[in-house]
């Protein structure tokens, strides 16, 4: 406290913010993100000569796109205190259900309705057990994640769908501008939309408020049990979208699809800075931890290192990035 | 008479703030000193460094003259320090004994924990301070002052030689504060050297021989309460004088804004009626578990009351939620600030606009060139002192809090506020600031309810005061009834004096 602060009884002014945005962005979890993708690229390009090249690089995408598009709905679900295990298999009863219809004669535009339709129900199912009924949320989603692709294996037993129509497999396989893919694209879009929506509406907000302090919240007026509930959706609906790319990707559907999904989903979004315990963590931060994950896996394999190896890297990639800060910190 | 702790030159730093500045203190046996100073004086910071949490930068603590450093909270606790604080650190699943016993329990010859030895000792340390809790007991089933009482046979059960309060009476009733009085006297009569922290002057008066003040973390004076008075004393906290007395109140009370009537809850409270006026300060007092939170919880839609109407301008409203609440234009101030009002994690003005964010934005986009403006036009008028608006608002001391959160209310335009216990365990500055405050707005035509088990502040700011007794209204007392014994009584159940 100043002098002239001590003296002023009344009315004292309090400056807006004390550090400029570059000091605090320079400070921020993103940056050594970025410096972690910027290494991650360099080392890539040095170990394999195919790295640097807009094809196999535009190639490389399709490991992480789909499961980020889950991760951005995911995020905020989990800086609100929750959690949602059952992506994977929404994404298994979603690509059913749009098979079903296939074998009923629909076109893209129905599939693509069916699709959306079917992954908004997962997500209300489960936003009503959390939010409706007060369940946690870990346990309901443990519980749904067996639910919905156990309905997709009654369905399907050892067998699988094929045959999707013409034009479906854009969604997967299509490119909306030289080496940008379709999915690209939307990874990019969805990054915009999840990103004006946690960090400039009121929703945002009160997702972060509710992560920090639900009962506080609450009294605050927040409508906690309708954010929550929305926020199931939202991933609910980012898994249908995801299922949809996978399967014009795949040009199939087995219930076996996306399996382990959801854990690559949540190492995403924790790796991208989301605290686990919920009330902080960015879209940006996101965004980056899908490149790295995405580039990572995408070198291992030009060097043809096992999967089992790129799992171990990832997992001590994960831990890494979370005890270093801590570490530096002295706590 | 020589200190059986001792403190010197004592500093300690953090990112931009000297917390202490070469402090001293000294503890004797068998006395208690009470430790004065305004929010952010650094009580908090020095009870810290005496346990172990904190390591001061410069200084010497000396235990009976030996001098020694207290490296974790356990070297503090083995060189018998312990601290009971206002939120008392206890576990509700687990017996009295086992709370007393914890990270410390008697061990068998096999290294088991001997839980013969820990019930015996348990029922001798309880008893050592004339409780008689059964040790087998689930701390949860216990009240708040029984729950003291453990934490109090806990501290003891480490042999220690000074024992920190922490403003042990924040939380309790008028009769546990007298057997926390009583306790204390035994701890003097055991010898221990007692620091007590508190905010309430006649509880430092009545139980205190020495005092030392401290003020923005500076060491003031210290000398023997006999010696000094409550000027004299407010004088060293805030370097000024300052008015002790209540702020003048206008007492100018126009048409009724809240009716409620018929007002029950299934467990709660029964036919709660009562009005409340433009410009007019309601106080309900009552002791604790009297259901005067839970009355005001269900007004603000927090709870669901079975029966009863509430009426706004005449009107009635039915309020199921905190958001139909804030649209009715009633708001309340909740008691427990950590869990119910402050979001610690969030930045200072985002707690400002967070009810409010329907008016700062726009289409449900965030202004925040516009909540920066509401939030500085509210903490300015509560006089919060704080770095930057954008400062998260856990590291703020309590007092100051507390203001963020009356500020965020407020900022709602209100037509009704509700405040539970608003200035509990707050300092005398910012208590004055929040008396003040209140005084303001009911002069501005707001009609204000006050919650309070602080008999000199319903006395000195209501208009009129309902009592409340297990979850009814016991009396209702204005003019020249509006004396302590009345509110005492009546609270209490005892017949008025012929």
């Amino acid at each position: 406290m100043t002098e002239a602060a001590k003296t002023v009884a009344t009315g004292r002014a309090i400056p807006d913010r004390l550090q400029s945005r570059t000091t605090r962005a320079l400070h921020s979890w993103e940056t050594i993100l970025l410096v972690v993708a910027v290494l991650v690229f360099v080392i890539n390009s040095f170990a394999s000569p195919y790295f640097l090249n807009a094809w196999n690089l535009s190639d490389a995408t399709f490991n992480f796109t789909e499961k980020a598009m889950i991760a951005f709905a995911m995020a905020m679900l989990i800086i609100a205190g929750e959690i949602d295990l059952s992506v994977a298999s929404i994404i298994a009863l979603v690509s059913t259900a749009m098979g079903l219809a296939m074998q009923a004669g629909a076109g893209v535009p129905v599939l693509v309705g069916v699709g959306l339709a079917t992954g908004l129900f997962c997500g209300a199912v489960n936003g009503l057990l959390v939010a409706g009924m007060g369940l946690p949320s870990i346990v309901v989603t443990i519980g749904t994640m067996s639910l919905f692709r156990g309905i997709s294996y009654i369905v399907l037993g050892d067998k699988a769908f094929t045959g999707y129509p013409d034009g479906f497999d854009f969604f997967g396989q299509g490119y909306v501008w030289w080496v940008f893919s379709f999915e690209l694209a939307l990874f990019a879009v969805l990054a915009l939309v999840f990103w004006t929506l946690l960090h400039r509406t009121n929703f945002g907000r009160a997702v972060y408020a509710i992560g920090n302090n639900a009962t506080a919240a609450q009294f605050s007026g927040i409508r906690v049990a309708r954010v929550r509930f929305t926020l199931f959706l939202l991933t609910g609906l980012t898994s249908g979208i995801a299922a949809i790319c996978l399967t014009s990707r795949l040009g199939s559907t087995r219930p076996s699809i996306a399996t382990g999904f959801e854990l690559e989903v949540v190492t995403m979004v924790v790796l991208g800075g989301v605290s686990i315990l919920g009330g902080s963590g960015t879209i940006p931060g996101v965004v980056l931890a899908a490149l790295i994950m995405g580039m990572v896996t995408f070198g291992f394999g030009l060097l043809n290192v096992p999967g089992i190896v790129m799992s171990i890297f990832l997992g001590l990639l994960l831990i890494g990035v979370i005890a270093v800060p801590r570490l530096i910190r002295g706590r | 008479m020589k200190p059986v702790l001792s403190l010197r030159g004592i500093s300690k730093s953090f990112p931009g703030v000297k917390a202490l500045q070469g402090v001293q203190l000294d503890l004797y046996p068998g006395q208690v000193t009470a430790l004065i100073g305004e929010n952010g004086a650094g009580k908090s910071t020095i009870v810290k460094v005496l346990t172990g949490i904190y390591q001061p930068e410069e200084g010497s603590i000396e235990i009976d003259g030996t001098p020694i450093r207290f490296a974790s909270a356990q070297d503090a606790s083995r060189a018998g320090v312990t601290a009971i604080h206002q939120e008392t650190v206890l576990f509700d699943e687990l017996s009295v004994a086992e709370n007393i016993w914890l990270g410390h329990a008697p061990r068998t010859r096999f290294g088991l924990i001997d839980r013969r030895a820990m019930r015996t000792g348990a029922t001798r340390l309880l008893a050592s301070i004339g409780a008689t809790l059964n040790p087998d007991l689930r701390l949860g089933d216990l009240g708040i002052a029984s729950k003291h009482l453990v934490a109090i046979a806990r501290a003891l059960s480490t042999e220690a030689r000074v024992v920190i309060l922490d403003e042990p009476t924040a939380a309790l009733s008028h009769k546990e504060i007298h057997e926390l009085y009583d306790l204390v006297e035994t701890l003097k009569r055991q010898g221990k050297a007692i620091l007590f922290i508190s905010h309430k002057f006649d509880e430092v008066f009545r139980i205190a021989e020495r005092y030392t003040v401290f003020r923005d973390g500076q060491f003031v004076g210290e000398g023997a309460m006999s010696a000094v008075t409550e000027g004299e004393l407010v004088q060293m906290m805030v370097g000024r004088s300052v008015d002790q007395i209540f702020p003048p109140r206008s007492h100018n009370i126009g048409p009724p804004v809240l009716t409620v009537a018929g007002y029950c809850h299934p467990t709660e409270f029964a036919d709660i009626g009562f009005t409340l006026h433009r410009g007019e300060i309601l106080g309900f007092y009552g002791l604790v578990g009297a259901g005067r939170s839970e009355v005001m919880q269900a007004l603000c839609g927090i709870t669901t009351p079975s029966k009863g109407a509430v009426r706004i301008d005449g009107e009635v409203r039915v309020i199921r939620s905190t958001h139909e609440a804030i649209a009715a234009g009633i708001v309340y101030v909740p008691e427990d600030r950590g869990r119910q009002g402050a979001i610690r994690g969030l930045p200072i003005f985002q707690n400002v606009t967070l009810p409010s964010l329907a008016r700062t934005s726009r289409n449900g986009f965030l202004r925040l060139a516009e909540e920066f403006r509401l939030a500085r036009d509210y903490t300015r008028r509560l006089d919060l002192r704080a770095s930057s608006l954008d400062q998260e608002l856990g590291l703020l001391s309590g007092g100051n809090q507390q203001k963020v959160v009356i500020a965020k209310w407020l900022a709602t335009k209100p037509r009704v506020i509700i405040l539970d216990e608003p200035t509990k365990g707050i300092d005398i500055g910012s208590k004055a600031a929040v008396h003040e405050f209140m005084a303001e707005l009911a002069a501005e035509g707001l009609a204000v309810i006050m919650v309070s088990s602080e008999i000199p502040e319903v006395l000195g700011m209501s208009d009129r005061v309902i009592v409340m007794r297990e979850g009814r209204i016991i009396d209702e007392v204005a003019g020249d009834r509006m004396t302590p014994e009345t509110l005492v009584r009546a609270a209490a159940g005892i017949a008025e004096a012929a």
